[in-house]
């Protein structure tokens, strides 16, 4: 299960519109060990495209960096999928390198409403899971 | 002296849980076969059809080597190169 802040979710749900209708992407970073997301972190999408994201490898350097500085690790990993449902696609599975990250998805397909989801990733596997907004 | 690997989480299992490993060689190619060979299976999760697989980063000290000389970028002992996996993905 994944246990996150309110204010945090938010600014996921706000990072996504903003960036609307390009996929929108970031990091929360966390206690190494904890798995308590804390520090919003979003990031370029250096792709800038609606149907891919990748992260800046200059930018994730620094990031990862200073994680490592701080004895933090990536709690979550989220992005955004712009005109399709929150769920993982084949090459967001082959890309997932971080097995102990929370891969959030929403959609902004809507306008409205923001779909939120949250899974594991890990060897090809994906296992969704429930969220819980504190 | 001696060139410092740092390995992603994901990556570990190749280093017996190591974060990092030491290496030798002049270029990141030559540097990769020399880890490999002490921890097997690594240098294919690195390095496909010649060149460096798209799902991971690899920097020398801070730049990624993609914009140094991929394989062929020299290296030398006191150098810090680190693996991170690529973040990307998407709809398509």
């Amino acid at each position: 299960m994944l246990s996150i802040r309110r204010e945090l979710h938010d600014k996921i749900v706000a990072h996504a519109r903003a960036d609307h209708p390009d996929e929108a992407c970031g990091v929360i970073a966390g206690p190494a060990g904890s798995d308590r997301p804390e520090r919003f972190i979003p990031m370029l999408n250096a792709a800038r495209s609606p149907t891919f994201y990748e992260f800046d490898s200059s930018e994730q350097f620094q990031v990862w960096k200073e994680m490592d500085e701080r004895d933090e690790e990536p709690v979550v990993i989220y992005h955004s999928h712009t005109a399709t449902e929150a769920y993982p696609s084949r090459t967001d599975i082959s890309y997932a390198g971080e097995p102990g990250a929370h891969y959030i998805l929403v959609s902004t397909r809507a306008e409205g409403e923001t779909e939120f989801r949250s899974y594991r990733i890990v060897d090809g596997a994906v296992t969704e899971e429930p969220v819980e907004i504190t | 002296m001696a060139i410092e690997v740092r390995i992603p989480t994901i990556l570990r299992t190749y280093t017996g849980g190591a974060k990092q490993v030491e290496g030798a060689g002049s270029t990141l190619g030559e540097l990769i076969e020399d880890i490999d060979g002490r921890h097997s299976g690594l240098g294919e999760r690195l390095v496909a059809d010649g060149g460096l697989r798209r799902f991971v980063n690899v920097y020398l000290n801070d730049e990624d080597v993609r914009f140094l000389g991929g394989l062929e970028t020299p290296v030398k002992d006191g150098d810090t190169v680190t693996v991170l996996p690529a973040v990307a993905g998407g709809t398509a």
